[in-house]
């Protein structure tokens, strides 16, 4: 892509070389022990919205719906926990730990809105809420719909 | 002289320097050196923006009132920061009121600035040059990769914007260390992505415009005190050095880095520090309190660009790199 | 009370470590954005193939609660729909089934934005 040719005296380095150079100066990220921490902090999370899907399923709702209340209450944790600044902390231990899990979802709606809120109301916090969860729910719902309708031509 | 090198026949003088910082810069290791240190990122401002125009007023403000000089003596100011269309800047000059060149060098924008400033005076077409720079942490977090409150893992090769503005005022005449030659530097690419990795960007760049200032002037780095990139971290430093010593020159044991110099390993930012105002604050803080107490004669500064924008990474663009070099002279 | 808890933990933690082993041996194209959208588009489909259901029985909230749960309910709203509405219903049953969590997300997300300010 940038294919230069430069005027001597220059580096007497390729690119191609340089290359091979940067990874092996690069720190390699630490996948063991980032794949460890992912692990507990996303299957304490998980843990956790069980326990409240069980206590919504003991006071009488159905599975589903107990499911879908633990979900919300699940997110307004994670939307809290942001707003009062701790969820970057978690996010910064737990990697995609506490990326995947729904509470990441929140996370990554409020982080961007909160910081915008400087720019307005509207244009900020409006906006920018749906700066990561635009893409997700676009192509959530977006399957969904092709997933419809090959599912209707199929019965 | 050579290629890339301006010799300055009247080397013009540094006649103050001064820096504001944030909280977690006057933490580190070169606390002590910086003029001033905010107790928080917002300093009673609305916004983060805001606060970062103000320190870069209150940095100019400061090199003008410790040198003593009345502002109609200034002619210009050369100013720049990280921001899109230089708000930063553009905005703490509305204030200071001088006529202002506004640069864009991304974090070399200390070492251009004062080459250019350096060649109007030697030109002879200023008096007396201010100059000032600055970044934010969280204004060019939020510009140019995540909102701070996202929960995202840096990788080990990440490095942590300053949140710093220096200031010098450069004079014709006067007392101080000199800025006796420049090299303005060659955008090189070698194909790098990573916006988490801009080290790796912007090595070969300063390597390139090191090679050229030494062919140039026909020194070696043993004839500097310090040579010291701005900035590079810790992973950009180590391969610069590499790619060097595979070019046939040997930078000994006094290269060093302001990104590696401004926090130490305790404080969490990984490779180290980056943004214009780290190499700035280093600059007008630490290395002008050495180089006053003698301790430095000639030093060599590379201050070292990564020449991209959120959109350039988005669309897949690699990472162009540029370095300039400043040589400052007791 | 404490039903599930263990095999959610397990499973949940599971399909985490899929998302920081994308992330980790993909850098830097896969960002936590990039994770989010594949997470969601992935529960789908495995949602359509019924392959995401034993999951969801096995790991009970371990499945549910990651985005590819959200993902899985799409789908499954979206198929539910279209058996009682024909294909109108590819078109309600999903954002029908996920109500809840999306009505969620958008005001608990509004209401913190709001309420607090960034720390830095």
């Amino acid at each position: 892509m940038a294919k230069q040719r430069l005027r001597q005296p220059t580096v007497s380095v390729t690119p191609e070389q340089y290359k091979s150079l940067a990874q092996q100066y690069t720190p390699k990220p630490t996948i063991i022990k980032n794949v460890v921490r992912a692990f507990v902090v996303g299957g304490l999370i998980c843990a956790i919205g069980q326990v409240i899907t069980n206590l919504f399923a003991a006071v009488g709702l159905a599975r589903v719906e107990a499911s879908a209340a633990a979900t919300a209450m699940m997110i307004f944790l994670g939307a809290l926990l942001t707003g009062l600044g701790v969820y970057d902390e978690i996010g910064k231990f737990g990697g995609a730990g506490s990326i995947v899990p729904v509470t990441g979802f929140a996370n990554s709606i409020v982080a961007p809105a909160m910081e915008f809120k400087r720019e307005g109301y509207i244009l900020g916090v409006g906006s920018k809420l749906f700066t990561i969860a635009g893409p997700v729910l676009v192509y959530g719902i977006a399957t969904s719909i092709v997933i419809g309708i090959v599912y209707s031509f199929l019965h | 002289m050579g290629n890339q090198t301006v010799v300055f026949d009247n080397p013009p003088v540094i006649l103050s320097s001064y820096s504001v910082v944030g909280p977690k810069e006057g933490q580190g290791p070169l606390g002590k050196t910086f003029s001033k240190v905010w107790n928080d990122q917002l300093n009673g401002e609305k916004s983060w923006e805001v606060a970062e125009s103000k320190m870069l007023q209150e940095a100019m403000q400061g090199a003008i009132d410790q040198a003593g000089i009345p502002k109609d003596q200034i002619d210009v100011m050369l100013a720049g920061d990280l921001l899109n269309q230089l708000i930063s800047t553009n905005f703490a000059a509305r204030q200071i009121a001088l006529p202002l060149i506004g640069i864009y060098g991304a974090c070399s924008t200390m070492a251009l600035s004062m080459a250019v400033g350096s060649m109007l005076i030697d030109g002879g077409f200023a008096e007396n040059v201010l100059v000032g720079v600055s970044s934010h942490h969280d204004t060019a977090e939020r510009q140019f990769r995540a909102p701070t409150e996202q929960g995202t893992q840096r990788p080990m090769s990440a490095q942590w914007t300053v949140t710093g503005a220096g200031s010098v005022l450069l004079g014709r005449t006067g007392a101080g260390p000199r800025i006796t030659s420049a090299t303005i530097g060659r955008v090189i690419d070698f194909e790098q992505k990573d916006a988490n990795n801009m080290g790796s960007a912007m090595a070969p760049a300063v390597a390139d415009t090191l090679v050229n200032h030494f062919h140039d002037l026909q020194r070696k780095p043993a004839e500097y005190d310090m040579v010291v990139s701005g900035d590079l971290g810790a992973v950009g430093l180590a391969l610069a050095g590499e790619v060097l010593k595979q070019s046939g020159i040997d930078m000994g044991t006094k290269f060093t880095d302001c990104g590696v110099m401004i926090f130490d390993a305790s404080q969490d930012v990984h490779a180290g520090a980056s943004g214009c105002g780290c190499s700035s604050v280093v600059f007008a803080g630490e290395i002008m309190q050495k180089i006053k107490m003698g301790e430095l004669k000639r030093v060599l500064l590379v201050g070292s660009g990564a020449l991209h924008s959120p959109t350039s990474a988005l669309q897949g663009e690699s990472i162009p790199g540029i370095g300039h070099a400043v040589v400052i002279e007791a | 009370m404490f039903a599930m808890i263990i095999p959610a933990f397990i499973v949940g933690g599971a399909i985490c470590v899929i998302g920081q082993l994308l992330m980790d041996l993909t850098k830097p194209a896969f960002t936590p954005a990039h994770v989010l959208v594949s997470f969601v588009t992935g529960g789908a489909i495995l949602g359509a193939l019924g392959l995401y259901e034993p999951l969801v029985k096995l790991g009970g909230a371990g499945a549910t609660i990651p985005l590819s749960g959200f993902g899985y309910n799409l789908a499954k709203g979206a198929m539910d729909a279209v058996g009682k509405r024909g294909i109108l219903g590819a078109f309600s049953g999903g954002v029908e089934a996920s109500a809840v969590g999306i009505a969620a997300a958008v005001f608990f997300g509004y209401l913190m934005s709001v309420t607090f300010n960034p720390k830095g």
